[in-house]
């Protein structure tokens, strides 16, 4: 490896932190988002540990709101939304489209430095005394009773949407304006088609967010009174503008996991997906309904039964395109010659665990069940399957699908395998039994409960054990193989998308000549390769 | 037209640099009005639930000043859309003089927003901070008056952003303009147009309500 590469081309200090390359900055926030997954993490263990007793042991109520509270906020603004769009989706987009750099890669940075700015602003408010609304700083409380710093996190959280939507436009208008010669839109690999549709939703959906935030930081600094019901406000108003955010926001979490997962499942399998244009079409059906459905988290909030209806109907009409896909990826691997590298354990297990949480999913849209399991740990476990089943293991599948590319080394396979499983393992293991605890009425948000509780709540957090010890391990032997992995070839496992064609890792300005496409994406041929791997 | 700069390598030539571009700003200007979009709703719910008490607000406001501003905009816009118009290397002396003279109706803008801000200061309007209103629409109309500050600010803090734009515009266009200048130049007509745009509705959901009889 003797001609430069993105990594090698310099190594000072101010060659990372002021770089344009895409590449590099897909790098910048992968270290960045390995941080706050393992703070958000480490609450989430404080919480597991705290139930795995009926009692109050380890911290009082109030700690205990501040902890799920850090989780929250944490996992959600400052890994879920950005893992995929921003470290993958960054290093992948202009390599998949045959391009040099996104269309506009000084504001790309800069997308960086104000997510981090985002990121401090938050951590200052956890670190100063912490806040105790949940993640969702439902109002009046967050406005008129909570005594904590929730100014200074809905802060954090404004700031960190700059940052998203500046993303969003970045990737919308890479992938119109840079596709290579021949790279026609149903050419275009379904990855790109979900991040497409994803940022679709950065775009529009964020900047709601930002005036409820602004919105929340007004009433609680000025005191007046715009959801406080007193004089005249209404705290409907919140939920209704927070949540025309943050459910299409749980779009932006799971459709750039779908999006992985056709590579893979396409990949591993040597086949074709089943169905190109439809998961295509499914990835923008989604993003558009999903704007339609938030009020299915407000059943029991007091809004019309005939909003409530609606609302219902929208959800189920959102399962059609998920299932498209679920469906597609079944077909796919029909008659595949499907080889079970680490990646596809990971693509394998997120189907599994989409399909589980999704399906809860449309109990909690029928809205006579969703009145008995609101706000019980059957929620809880529905959106975690989605958004720690789903998008945290397509996040690891794609890392190490694109491992190679990304280092130019090679992970061992055996410890890749072994974490995929344990994850598997463990996740079910941990939220499995959540739907059970939440089926019988355990609420979530309680840190004590009663006694009969305990053997599923034990189990949950042994299983929380076991993941957590799971996620560990990519960082060891990934963090390993960064450095004394084996080499890889540009193309490993002989894949066949454009970001394949350029040496692994590619150079400064990912490929030497111009690619022109002159097939559509996926053409495998049941050939494949996998190097040799360092034990 | 000769051009100057090496590009960026990601681009296959200038014009589809400058298009690029172009299709950026239009992006941007989508996120901006759903940002406005989601104030404008609250504003509707409240109008919706307290239509008196809104018509009563909106009777307190300055309509004069309001409709000054409205012209003084209106006007800076043409004066940008002029600019954009007429840009050739010929005419870098007026363009940058349209420019500068789009800036300076902002700032009018800008001082004549602060004017009515401290009328409504001293008329004790200002939620939060010392309101005070007789009788018993007293909730309704500050829930107006809360709408119309904190759109009016978010809207102020555009127009400061986009005055600084249009001064750098006609910083760059005042030598050597390029299409590279043009593009900037187009870009940032968009904006100023969008923030022009946001303040029609604005003016008539702040001044208007109330105000057809008598």
């Amino acid at each position: 490896m003797s001609e430069k590469n993105y990594l090698t081309t310099d190594y000072t200090l101010k060659s990372w932190f002021l770089t344009t390359d895409h590449k590099r900055i897909a790098i910048l926030y992968f270290a960045s988002l390995i941080f706050f997954f393992f703070i958000g993490g480490a609450a989430a263990t404080a919480i597991r540990i705290e139930l795995a007793t009926p009692q109050a042991d380890l911290v009082s109520s109030d700690i205990y709101n501040r902890l799920f509270t850090m989780h929250g906020i944490i996992m959600v603004w400052f890994f879920l939304i950005p893992s995929i769009p921003n470290t993958l989706g960054n290093f992948i987009v202009p390599l998949m489209i045959g391009a040099r750099d996104l269309a506009f890669p000084r504001l790309n940075l800069m997308s960086w430095y104000i997510f981090m700015l985002g990121g401090c602003t938050t951590l200052f408010a956890i670190f100063a005394g912490g806040v105790d609304t949940g993640w969702t700083f439902y109002t009046p409380f967050s406005t008129l009773y909570s005594n904590s710093y929730v100014i200074v996190a809905a802060a954090g959280v404004f700031i960190a949407g700059f940052s998203s939507i500046l993303t969003g436009l970045n990737f919308i208008v890479t992938i119109h304006r840079l596709r290579a010669p021949g790279l026609t839109w149903y050419r275009l690999p379904l990855f790109l088609w979900s991040l497409y549709a994803t940022s679709v939703i950065l775009v529009l959906a964020t900047p709601v967010l930002a005036i409820t935030l602004i919105l929340i930081a007004t009433e609680r600094f000025f005191g007046v009174g715009i959801f406080d019901p007193r004089i005249g406000g209404d705290p409907l108003l919140f939920q209704h503008l927070f949540w025309f955010y943050s459910h299409p926001a749980v779009y932006i979490m799971i459709l750039p996991g779908m999006g992985v997962i056709n590579e893979l499942v396409s990949c591993y399998s040597r086949k074709q997906v089943f169905g190109y244009k439809f998961v295509a079409w499914a990835s923008l059906a989604i993003a558009a309904v999903g704007f339609l459905v938030w009020g299915h988290h407000m059943f029991v909030s007091g809004q019309s039964l005939v909003a409530s209806l609606v609302f219902s109907f929208m959800s189920f009409i959102v399962a059609v395109p998920s299932a498209i896909k679920v469906f597609n990826w079944t077909a796919t691997l029909h008659k595949g010659s499907i080889h079970f590298d680490a990646p596809m354990l990971y693509a394998l297990a997120f189907i599994g665990l989409f399909t589980i949480g999704g399906l809860t999913g449309l109990f909690l849209a029928c809205l006579a069940f969703d009145v008995h399991a609101t706000d019980t740990y059957f929620v809880v476990a529905h959106f975690h399957y989605i958004m720690v089943g789903g998008m945290v293991t397509a996040y690891f599948g794609g890392l190490h699908y694109w491992w190679p590319k990304m280092t130019g080394r090679h992970y061992s396979e055996y410890w890749a395998r072994t974490a995929a499983v344990l994850i598997f393992f463990g996740f079910n293991l941990t939220f499995f039994p959540q739907f059970i605890l939440g089926a019988e009425g355990m609420p979530r948000r309680y840190h004590v409960y009663p006694p009969e509780f305990q053997v599923w709540n034990v189990l949950s957090s042994g299983g929380a054990a076991i993941l957590a010890v799971a996620y560990l391990m990519p960082l060891l032997y990934l963090g390993y193989s960064a450095f004394f992995g084996a080499r890889a070839s540009a193309n490993p496992w002989n894949a066949t998308g454009l970001e394949w064609q350029t040496s692994s890792p590619p150079p400064e300005f990912n490929f030497t000549t111009q690619p022109v496409v002159t097939r559509a994406p996926y053409q495998y041929n049941g050939d494949f390769q996998a190097e040799p791997q360092n034990a | 037209m000769p051009e100057s700069f090496a590009f960026a390598p990601q681009y296959a030539s200038i014009p589809h640099r400058d298009h690029t571009a172009e299709l950026g700003m239009w992006v941007f200007i989508a996120t901006e009005v759903l940002l406005f979009g989601g104030l404008i709703l609250t504003y509707f719910v409240y109008r919706h639930a307290f239509p008196e008490d809104f018509a009563e607000g909106s009777r307190r406001t300055e309509i004069v000043i309001g409709t000054a501003n409205t012209a003084v905009l209106l006007t800076s816009s043409f004066l940008v859309a002029w600019a954009v118009e007429i840009f050739s290397p010929d005419t870098a002396r007026i363009v940058t003089w349209l420019l500068v003279g789009a800036a300076c109706l902002g700032l009018a803008f800008i001082v004549l927003k602060g004017i009515e801000y401290s009328k409504e200061y001293d008329e004790h309007l200002v939620p939060g901070v010392d309101f005070q209103f007789a009788g018993s629409r007293a909730s309704g109309v500050q829930l107006f008056f809360i709408f119309y500050f904190i759109a009016t600010a978010i809207h102020a803090l555009h127009m400061l952003i986009g005055i600084c734009l249009l001064i750098t515009l006609a910083t760059i266009c005042r030598t050597a303009p390029t299409t590279r200048h043009q593009t900037a130049l187009r870009s940032g007509a968009l904006y100023w147009h969008f923030v022009d745009a946001i303040w029609i509705f604005l003016f008539a959901l702040i001044y208007l309500p109330g105000r057809s009889s008598s």
